[in-house]
């Protein structure tokens, strides 16, 4: 029943807090079986894979030891998720590390890239896709949807090597690569970050533009849109805070998408710019064959967006008081 | 639970779905669908008669003609190796839409099996959704890089990756509409007639699921091609001397300030690729959710 009966309300957020609670529980085991299962995808001895075609034989023998594979599966498959129980998620083959260290060490680069994107993309993505559906089917709509539909198609790799060339080569106006922490001061970190988290936040601009428009152009055939304007309420106060408050639940939903884009978006951004974050990492180890290493770090990657979406849900949950009467 | 993937935003207005040749007039008429189909015709026609259009071989190595800009004689200029990137662009147009359309024709499938299975089969509907939430939890682009670096660098492997990335969306999506048909007054009648219970799913609830399927599929189609040449950008997916957009990208970045030709082409023709699905998806989505077709 809609309304402000909080009494039944607050039971039944409770409960459906505790029910997506309990469903992650499964997620995150499969997800570790499934992470498990990389390394069987691979064609061959995984031991000879590793280790490499020149490798001696003992050496092979040694690898297979090191990672079990010397063992049943069901015994490595044990041995896995009671590592990962203690928080174990094995050690690079490459960097003398174990892989949570390694992550560790490369988060903050990663997670400076993806925040400042993100930061780029909400506004811009809001203002855009909200402008669209105000003006729909005027040439400022197309414009808009225009721009939005280049995002989502140009590959970003692509245009980070062009903007490179255009504002680090020709122009000098940011360094070409590299990454300056932010203990040498904002100035270095947000020039070294600036154009990678710009190109990166392209694709999810576009991607939220169209999704606030859409959501946009929902809110506003509602009847309450059309009461607020009938009863003489300013256009600024009809739209802006009626109909995008409204549209707002939307953008929460969207961030857990937005997130997963940019730290997708990172292993690729990180490449071209050579910025030392976990997705260079990622896919050097793949170059290297360090496969306990991807293993690790895509199981983290996993566990982690686990909990956003988790906490996307919730929120979800909590800002449209309709879904709790589900 | 709440989808809070691709799939909150095209949920089933499917029984709206025009018919017949009065949809077919108004699609004629849809200026996406119009630009859309006719570049992804154009490249895909193109991508077909690769050898009629330009005689040369990709790999053909000329020395001589290293490092030519676009002229006459090279359209889209040389690389390196003296190739002609213009045939290259051509043969890489070749590979990336097969491995785009090859990932949206796979992850169709079994996004509709698992869909309709989760919708139908209530006792397996858990199982099958956290497996995808599972799917889901890692970026897309990554889970494919794993799968693609595990089972090696081939054309295979890249569109087994993509599909497993790209399939818990359609899941969700054919699964959400699946769901809603099931409750419709047709199904019920139907159940009521006697129908069997796999007659009603070939016959009433998967037709009424294809069409928000088919609009994922369009975008789908476009992300599983960028998503390609960026494995190939990054070495881990199709390795030269195949030509794919995606690795002649990566050949001609070392030389991008001098050559800028041979990675300005492949990317313009990604870029173009991926524009008109996405006009296409807009346009089919447009026509099959008329609540979303603005202006109402």
């Amino acid at each position: 029943m809609p309304g402000p009966d909080d009494g039944v309300g607050e039971v039944a957020l409770i409960r459906i807090v505790a029910v997506k609670f309990l469903q992650a529980v499964p997620v995150i085991l499969i997800i570790s079986i499934l992470a498990f299962l990389l390394l069987s995808l691979l064609p061959g001895d995984p031991a000879l894979i590793i280790a490499g075609e020149q490798a001696s034989p003992a050496a092979v023998e040694q690898v297979r030891r090191q990672l079990g594979l010397d063992r049943s599966f069901l015994e490595q498959l044990g041995i896995w998720l009671f590592n990962l129980a203690q928080g174990n998620f094995g050690s690079s083959l490459v960097l003398n590390q174990s892989v949570l260290s390694a992550v560790a060490e490369r988060l903050p680069v990663t997670l400076s890239l993806a925040a400042l994107s993100i930061s780029f993309t909400i506004p811009v993505g809001v203002l855009l896709g909200s402008v669209a559906a105000y003006f729909r089917r005027t040439w400022i709509d197309s414009a808009v949807m225009t721009v939005a539909l280049l995002g989502v198609s140009i590959p970003a790799f692509w245009i980070a090597i062009l903007g490179v060339i255009l504002f680090s080569v020709q122009l000098g106006w940011v360094p070409s690569s590299g990454f300056a922490p932010i203990s040498q001061g904002v100035g270095p970190w947000f020039a070294s970050l600036a154009l990678p988290a710009l190109i990166l936040s392209l694709f999810q601009i576009g991607f939220l533009a169209r999704m606030t428009r859409s959501a946009m152009l929902d809110v506003l055939g509602q009847d309450y849109i059309r009461t607020a304007r009938a009863k003489g309420l300013s256009e600024w106060r009809t739209v802006g805070k009626h109909a995008l408050r409204n549209a707002l639940i939307l953008i929460i939903t969207a961030t857990g998408i937005l997130l997963s884009a940019a730290i997708g978006g990172s292993v690729i951004i990180e490449q071209v710019f050579a910025l030392p974050g976990i997705g260079r990492m990622v896919v050097q180890a793949i170059l290297a064959r360090d496969y306990p290493l991807v293993q690790g770090t895509m199981l983290i990657l996993g566990f982690t967006f686990v909990m956003i979406n988790l906490i996307v849900d919730i929120l979800y949950t909590l800002a449209d008081p309709r879904v709790r009467h589900d | 639970m709440t989808d809070t993937g691709l799939g909150s935003l095209t949920t089933v207005h499917a029984i709206a779905a025009p018919r017949g040749y009065g949809a077919w007039r108004r699609l004629l008429r849809h200026r996406s669908f119009v630009i859309g189909s006719s570049i992804i015709l154009l490249l895909t026609l193109a991508a077909v008669l690769a050898p009629l259009i330009s005689p040369v071989d990709p790999s053909a190595m000329r020395v001589r003609f290293r490092f030519r800009p676009p002229s006459q004689a090279f359209w889209f200029g040389t690389d390196m190796f003296g190739r002609d990137v213009f045939t290259r662009v051509l043969y890489g147009a070749r590979v990336s839409l097969f491995v785009g359309f090859a990932v949206c024709v796979v992850s169709g499938l079994c996004s509709a099996i698992l869909g309709v299975i989760a919708a139908q089969f209530r006792r397996l509907d858990g199982a099958i959704m956290r497996l995808m939430d599972a799917l889901m939890s890692f970026p897309a682009i990554l889970l494919a890089l794993g799968i693609a670096a595990a089972l090696g660098p081939r054309v295979s492997s890249v569109i087994i990756a993509l599909t497993v990335a790209y399939i818990p969306a359609g899941v969700r999506i054919v699964r959400a509409a699946a769901l809603t048909v099931r409750e419709m007054d047709f199904v019920q009648a139907a159940q009521v007639s006697g129908a069997s219970s796999l007659r009603i799913v070939l016959r009433h609830i998967l037709p009424n699921c294809l069409s928000p399927l088919l609009v994922h599929l369009t975008f789908i189609f476009a992300y599983a091609m960028l998503a390609e040449a960026a494995l190939s950008f990054l070495g881990v997916g199709i390795q030269p001397p195949i030509a794919s957009w995606g690795n002649i990208i990566a050949e001609g970045r070392d030389y991008a300030t001098e050559a800028w030709w041979v990675m300005l082409f492949p990317g313009i023709a990604i870029s173009l690729a991926a524009l008109s699905l996405n006009l296409l998806g807009d346009a089919l989505g447009d026509m099959l959710d008329p609540r979303l077709k603005g202006g109402e």
